[in-house]
């Protein structure tokens, strides 16, 4: 387990390194100056080039891309993500405004789609190919179809047509008004959390299924055990560790895709954060956030892959 | 010594008859209902993207402005926009720029990454190492971000958007199509053809593509729901397809919110247009890897 889990860590370095210079590369390639739209070229203002080249200088990018990149490396290595080129605040600032509401959205959509997903799963599986499994499994690709901004735009509409509800322009923290903060919230969680739900009784479903046609499960049947008990401590415990897998890396990958909610619900979180970023050509910002979000997919991946290994003894096994 | 005379044992089952096309299609509606549903979604699809202009009752690029914002009628079924133009032809011809996008870019993204993962697991060794960073590289790399990323780089326009969603595509078939190829490369008609001295294109191309066939059309038809909805997003967000193209999620970008209290059809219907396209490319992907999955198959 040791010599694996030091082999895992190992692997990591190149990951990691291979999206720092990929993220550092994209972002130097995309056409437009920030130092330009600081000083508002974009508008098709005349601009004095001497200014321009002052602010270039100022913000570090007249320097060669190999020593910006290397700043960037140095900063990494001592737990500095940088400063903003736009709002010329550190970027670890920046986050730490933005985090809360993104964090808390991932997380209520999490557990709301896994406290659903879960027994819908299950049930299709056991129900396979009868009117139950089609209901389950047409509500489940319904929720992979819908665009989440459509349903943004849906939930908005219906309840400023019916309600007069209009989605708040301030974010109110849990710890200062819960309910406040409740009201804010439930809406995008629910949109987030219907596709997320959707993805993972799917695979709920399908990984049951395969693990109920097992020999094992047959053995459980001719013993007579009751079905309750093959399904859930038999079949279930089994069929767990891929949907393990996908609860973490779909978690992993939310604060990324909350771009497009986020957006819909004029919610200033990480997604919006990223998309402002790039418009921007913030670099800091953009490289920061993805080295952050990628740096969190591998971690997830390292600690569902030693739940595996922790689950099913077979795993362990073979690393001897 | 006895001579005992030597009998051939006979079948006495008679080989089923090959099902005519007609009624392979049958069976197929019969024992997968909710693909067949999917199936008729796709070709209402593709018959709607190819008469697009025989079936569509007015010019998606023409606008009237005495008829801003039309209520649903006889004259325009589906209302009309801020500039006047008719919601249902534009949604019309945005199902070509939906099944342009799906198509191409799920296509080019799976056969790119079903050639690395093939690749990869048939030379093994250090290409194997190398290409597999790669992917992992790429694979936790936020991918709405990377295609934002790209679009940003190549400007909007439709084939820009095809190859930002191509590109994060690549490393999720090549993953899974490099553990089929793999397993494969373990049976013994590959060790017997390579024993017989084949050469390494033909062991791939006749013994190891052919049966990796069935995963990557899994694949396949998961992507193409998945590629139709990127590019809805990527033009939700102004980084896809740009006005005046009439494509779906530009259609619900920018106006379409502002003034969804005042028309809530410019919202709603193409909506449910990217809803229905992507609904019967997965129930359809569904049902086919249900019926090519051995391990998913009624016992």
């Amino acid at each position: 387990m040791a010599s694996y889990l030091a082999k895992r860590l190992l692997l990591i370095v190149p990951t990691l390194l291979g999206v720092a210079s990929l993220v550092f590369v994209i972002m130097r390639v995309i056409p437009g100056d920030v130092a330009l739209l600081i000083l508002g070229g974009d508008q098709g203002s005349h601009i004095d080039p001497q200014q321009l080249a002052a602010v270039r200088q100022q913000l570090g990018l007249d320097q060669p891309l190999i020593v910006q990149f290397g700043v960037w490396m140095w900063g990494l290595l001592h737990f500095d993500l940088g400063t903003s080129l736009w709002t010329g605040r550190p970027v670890v600032e920046e986050l730490l405004i933005r985090l809360p509401l993104s964090l808390e959205l991932a997380v209520l959509a999490t557990m709301i789609s896994v406290l659903i997903s879960i027994p819908l799963g299950m049930l299709a599986a056991v129900r396979q190919d009868t009117w139950v499994d089609y209901v389950v499994r047409v509500v489940s690709i319904g929720g992979l179809a819908v665009p989440s901004f459509w349903v943004g735009i849906l939930v908005i509409l219906f309840l400023v047509l019916f309600f007069g509800w209009g989605p708040p322009l301030l974010f109110t923290p849990p710890w200062e008004d819960p309910w406040a903060n409740l009201q804010q919230m439930i809406w995008p969680v629910v949109t987030v959390g219907y596709r997320y739900a959707a993805v993972t009784t799917r695979m709920t479903r399908s990984t049951l299924l395969e693990v109920l046609r097992e020999d094992y499960i047959r053995t459980a049947w001719a013993k007579g055990l009751a079905q309750k008990a093959i399904v859930i401590r038999h079949a279930l415990k089994n069929a767990m560790l891929p949907v393990i897998t996908l609860i973490g890396t779909e978690f992993a990958f939310l604060i990324g895709g909350l771009v497009v909610t986020e957006t819909v619900f004029t919610l200033n979180g990480v997604g919006r954060f990223v998309v402002d970023a790039v418009a921007h050509r913030d670099y800091p910002v953009v490289q920061a956030l993805v080295f952050l979000i990628a740096f969190g997919f591998v971690l997830v991946n390292l600690l569902v892959d030693l739940t595996y290994a922790w689950f099913d003894p077979r795993i362990r096994y073979q690393e001897r | 010594m006895s001579v005992y005379p030597l009998e051939h044992a006979t079948a006495s089952a008679t080989l089923r008859r090959r099902l005519t096309a007609v009624e392979e299609v049958g069976k197929f509606i019969h024992a997968k209902p909710l693909g067949a549903a999917g199936a008729a979604v796709i070709l209402a699809m593709l018959i709607v993207a190819f008469l697009a202009r025989a079936l569509a009752p007015y010019d998606p690029y023409t606008g009237d402005y005495e008829l801003q914002f039309a209520r649903p009628s006889l004259d325009h079924w589906l209302g009309t926009d801020e500039f006047g133009r008719d919601v249902l032809s534009r949604i019309m011809y945005g199902a070509r720029i939906a099944l342009f996008v799906g198509f191409t870019a799920s296509v080019a993204g799976c056969s790119l990454g079903a050639l690395l993962g093939v690749l990869s697991a048939y030379w093994g060794g250090r290409v194997d190492l190398l290409l597999e960073r790669v992917m992992d590289i790429l694979l936790s790399f936020p991918q709405l971000i990377l295609a934002l990323a790209i679009a940003s780089i190549l400007g909007p326009a439709v084939q820009n958007v095809v190859i930002a969603i191509a590109i994060p595509i690549v490393p999720r078939v090549a993953r899974v199509v490099r553990a089929a190829a793999m397993s494969v490369k373990e049976n013994v008609y590959v060790e017997a053809v390579r024993a017989l001295g084949a050469s390494r294109p033909r062991v791939v191309l006749q013994h190891i593509v052919p049966n990796v066939f069935a995963p990557y059309l899994i694949m396949l038809t998961a992507q193409l729901g998945s590629a139709i909805l990127a590019e809805a997003s990527l033009s939700y967000l102004g980084l896809g397809t740009a006005e005046p193209t009439p494509s779906w999620g530009l259609m619900l970008s920018g106006s379409a919110a502002s003034y969804a209290e005042k028309a809530p059809w410019i919202a709603i219907f193409p909506g449910i247009a990217i809803s229905l396209g992507v609904f019967g490319f997965n129930l359809f992907g569904d049902s086919l890897r249900d019926a090519l999955d051995p391990k998913l198959r009624r016992g």
